[in-house]
Formats: structure tokens, sequence, C-alpha cells
């Protein structure tokens, strides 16, 4: 009897932790449009709040990637805004292999020709010539196109002695485009050293990721530079830099807050802030030149 | 075959030849050895010219300076953090006109490469560059620069001491400096890192150097995930002198003798320096006024859409 009783109860046992065992949670589905999973925490967030957040987490403050427009509508005030340059568009001249098709799915995806978008717009009335790139298009690379268009963006602001800020993200030069892809570079510094010349402001926006060639040109050159919290900025990516010295990376390395304490940007500023901030240097440095 | 071996086989041959008296058998390996040749350089492909350039005997930046220059003076550091070995500033003459050299050298023995970190600069020895060009500058003096690098150097210091600030900062000084700046590039410009020096009124490659965005490693490594398509992406990269010279990127190509400058590095340094020597003179007759317009037209119309 006590036997059957001991083998019922380590049956009941068995049974109940069986019952209690840790099941995997099941994911939820949900539509994108009406939650959205935070990056950093995980938390479902509904998108709404997201939104009106500027896609900045409610719960744990990690900035998300935003596109280049929902970078223009948090920046510029509504009804102001005028693009310009937006014809023109890369082409595979090279003919390098898979460019086409990669070309082809970043436009078809973002719906924008290129990973820049160059405008003059109004912020809290101020008038300013603003190109802001974007990282969903081929990271953010920059080949030609991309040089070209905020080159012209300089121009223009130079031409017309209005204030200038590039909100920049890119992984680096077009590897798709080679050497052109470099020059870009010199080219943009060069037109911001004549910007400059001629009296001119420049703010820099850095957002997460900043690296490669654009962290090494125009990124680097704003007479003030400025960032969004945990950006990643940094010239060699971390790959590289583990695999020449074979080290580990210490924590928080290229982040936005190890540029500030280095000395190498002027202010980590919140997203629900820049627009306000912005502005105020706009008209501390005279608004128009 | 690849060029690694058949140089050696070359060598090889050459030496064997070497013990033989003159006669029919020495004849045969005379022409044995002209074919061989004939067939490894005469159609080099993209990847042997990289082969090239990094050929542990070729040349360096300070066997053209004591080449190029007299009474050539070492300056060092940046006034700012140290003074970094991979890259060698300072003045000279040049045909009795002082000037300004800025190059980035790689060692010829491994301890010297470990001092000068392979060629890859820190951002001390831009600042370092960007120091002597303003010096220059002030002193009226010309700058020569020559490229030689696989690409900045990426480590924890370097990042922490602002890499790409350092390289914006020689971009965007170098393109309104006045005073004439020569560019040559000597084996290998990568990336940003020899961009930094590039930005120049002339720039002249020497025909078996290249220069491209990054190497032909990492380029592999980063398009296609696979490091061992070196030879595809060097095909793909068109990085070679001529590829450059097509693009107007390259204002003129310095022939070098089968085999590598190695081979004769003063018929190189001839020609070097009488390309050198009339450009200044056409440089130092040019206003300034039209030479930083030239400049900046230069890099303006890369990759622009008018072209």
């Amino acid at each position: 009897m006590d036997q059957l009783f001991k083998k019922r109860n380590q049956e009941l046992k068995e049974f109940s932790s069986w019952l209690k065992r840790h099941k995997p949670k099941q994911k939820k589905e949900v539509p994108d449009n009406i939650f959205k999973q935070c990056d950093a925490c995980h938390e479902s967030i509904p998108y709404f709040s997201f939104v009106e957040n500027n896609y900045v987490c409610p719960k744990c403050g990690h900035h998300m990637k935003i596109s280049a427009r929902q970078r223009i509508r948090s920046l510029v005030d509504e009804g102001t805004w005028r693009e310009y340059f937006e014809k023109d568009c890369s082409v595979n001249i090279e003919n390098f292999p898979g460019y086409d098709e990669k070309l082809k799915k970043a436009k078809m995806s973002t719906g924008m020709n290129e990973a820049v978008i160059c405008g003059i717009g109004k912020m809290n009335q101020q008038r300013v010539v603003l190109c802001v790139m974007d990282s969903h298009f081929m990271m953010g690379s920059m080949g030609k196109v991309v040089g070209e268009k905020i080159c012209k963006g300089v121009e223009l602001a130079t031409r017309k002695k209005l204030p200038l800020i590039i909100s920049c993200t890119s992984g680096g030069a077009r590897m798709q485009e080679g050497i052109d892809s470099l020059m870009q570079m010199a080219k943009i510094s060069a037109a911001l050293k004549r910007f400059s010349n001629q009296g001119g402001f420049y703010i820099t926006l850095l957002t997460h990721p900043t690296t490669g060639g654009v962290s090494a040109s125009f990124a680097m050159l704003g007479d003030i530079i400025i960032s969004e919290p945990q950006a990643l900025i940094g010239f060699a990516g971390k790959r590289v830099i583990q695999d020449t010295i074979k080290q580990e990376l210490p924590e928080g390395f290229q982040t936005a807050e190890f540029l500030l304490d280095k000395g190498f940007i002027d202010m980590i500023v919140e997203r629900q802030n820049l627009k306000t901030v912005l502005s105020e240097l706009l008209r501390l440095h005279g608004g128009k030149l | 075959m690849s060029l690694i071996d058949n140089e050696r086989k070359i060598k090889e041959l050459q030496a064997t030849r070497a013990l033989l008296d003159a006669g029919n058998e020495y004849d045969q390996l005379s022409k044995e050895i002209d074919e061989l040749m004939k067939e490894t350089y005469d159609h080099l492909t993209p990847w042997d010219r990289v082969c090239l350039a990094r050929h542990p005997n070729r040349p360096k930046a300070i066997d053209f300076i004591d080449g190029l220059f007299e009474h050539f003076y070492e300056l060092h550091g940046d006034r700012c953090y140290g003074d970094d070995h991979a890259i060698i500033g300072g003045v000279g003459y040049f045909h009795d006109m002082p000037v300004t050299v800025i190059a980035q050298a790689k060692g010829k023995t491994l301890q010297e490469n470990l001092d000068r970190h392979f060629g890859m600069c820190n951002p001390e020895g831009y600042r370092k560059a960007l120091r002597l060009a303003r010096q220059a500058e002030k002193f009226h003096r010309p700058i020569i620069t020559f490229v030689d690098t696989a690409g900045a150097y990426p480590g924890i210091e370097a990042e922490e001491r602002g890499q790409a600030q350092a390289i914006a900062d020689c971009l965007y000084t170098f393109s309104d400096i006045k005073t004439p700046v020569i560019c040559v590039v000597l084996s290998e410009g990568g990336s940003g890192g020899a961009l930094a020096l590039s930005v120049a009124d002339r720039i002249c490659m020497l025909e078996n150097a290249v220069y491209s965005v990054l190497s032909p490693e990492g380029f592999a490594s980063i398009l296609w995930k696979d490091d061992s398509r070196v030879q595809e992406a060097a095909d793909v990269m068109k990085l070679t002198s001529y590829d450059l010279y097509d693009k107007g990127i390259v204002d003129y190509l310095i022939k070098e003798p089968t085999g590598g400058m190695q081979n004769d590095l003063k018929l190189v340094l001839h020609d070097l320096d009488r390309y050198l020597y009339e450009t200044l003179q056409t440089l130092k007759a040019t206003k300034e006024k039209d030479m930083l317009d030239n400049r900046y037209g230069k890099f303006r119309k890369m990759g622009s859409m008018s072209r």
C-alpha cells in the first residue's frame, strides 16, 4: 500500500512539474501596424505611442532608426519643406555585378531615389538647407550620387547664404562604386571649406550609425556637432579593429557618449528636443548669414 | 601560375644561368627566361599589380626622399599627442627650391614595420601632416606628399584620439591650402587613410601602384563575406593606375621597368623628378586663386553627373 501511495505521489509530482515546465513563450503574432517591438528592451509598444514619441521607446528611451522623411517631418515646420535634386538617382555605370538588383531593391523598399534627401525648409521659422541621409537605403552608403547631392546641398547653402544642417547616418563609402565613392569625401569636404570661408554656419547631426568615409569627412566638420544618444560613431568597423589588435573592445566603445567624453562632439541631444536645440542654435548664429 | 611563383622561377633560372659558360645551353636558358618574363609581365592582372605594389623589395618612401631631395631634415610630432612614425615629414631642397615633404612610410624590415605600423597612420600622423602643411603655407613652400598605406590604423587608441576627425581635417584643410600640392601614389593607397594625403593639385601614380576604396581583402570580406575571393575583388575594383588614369583621377602615370621599380629605381626617380619639376614650375606660375579654383574643380567634377 505504502509503495502504491509513494508511486502515485511520484507520478503526481512529475505531472505537476510537467504542468509547470518552462513553456517557450509563444511570440505574439502582432501586425506591425498595431504594435512595434523596441530593438533594445524588446518591449511591445503600441505603434501610435512610438509615432507620438518620434520613434523613441517610451520604456527605455532607445532611439530607433528613422527614415529620412520621418526625420524631416520631425524637424521641419509643416508646409515649409521644398525638396531639391530629387530626381538624381544612381546608375550602375561600371556594371558592377549585382549592383543593379541592390539598387532596385533599395528603391522599392524605401520609395527613395537615393540614400539622401536635400532641401530647404523652416525650422521654427528659420530657413535652413537640410540634407538627411537614410540608412535604410543600402546602409546609407555614399556613392557618387549621394556625394553629388550633398555637395550640391552645400553649394546651395553657399549660394543662398543659408545655414546648413546635415543629418548623417551611413555605413561609409559605397563599395560597388569603388574609387569614385571615396573621392566624394574629398569633394564634400572641399565644398564645406568654401562654405565655411564664406562664413556659413554648419551643424552636423550624427545618428545611429555614422561610420567609415562619412564619419571621416563631413560628419566631423560641423561648426557644431550634435549626436543622438547611443549612436554608433566611428571610423573603423568594430570587427576590423578586433581582427587587427586581437583584443576585446571596451563597453560603450564608439558610442556618442564615448565621443563626447573624448572631446569629439559638442553635445548629445534626445530626439524630442532636437528641433528646439537646432533652431535655438540657428537663432544664436543669426539665422541668415 | 601566380606572379610570385613565376618570379621565383625566373630567379632560379637566372641563378642556374649564372653558373654556366657562354654556349648553347646558356642561350637556351636565356631564351626560356625571356619567355617566362614576357609571359609574367606582359599581361599583368589587377591582382598581379596588387602583388607588385606589395612586393617586399619595392622601394619605400624613404628611398624616394633620399633620391629626390637634398638637405632633408625630418620634423617630428603633431604638438598635441605624439609622433607617428608611419608618416615621415620634413623640409628639404628640390632643385634648389625649399619644399615640404609628407610621406606615408612603410618599413623595410619587420622591426621597422612594427615601428611604422606598416604605414598605417594614427591620428597624430595626420595631425603632423596638417601642422607641416600649415607651416609650408606660411613659408610659401610647395608640398609633395607620398601615399603608401593600406589604410588608416584601426585601433582602440586611434578611435579614442579621433581618427575620423583627423582625416576629415586633412581633406578640409588640404582642399584650400594656399601653396602648390603634388601627390605621388607610390605603391598602395587604401581608403580614407590614403585620401587624406591625396587632396592635391596634381596626383601622379606609379604604374604598378594600386589605389582603392579599401583593400581587396576587405572588399571581398565586406561585400561577399568571403575573403578568399581577393583576386576576383581586385578584378572588379578598378584599382590599377591605368583605370584611375582613365577615370581622370590620376593626372600622370610614371612608367616602371619590367618587373617593378625595384629593378631600376633610378629610371623611376628620373621620370618622377622631371615630372615634379615641370609641374611645380607650372603651378608656381599659376595665380593663387586660379590654382585653388582648379583644385576645387578637379575634385568637384569627380562623380558629378554632368561628366
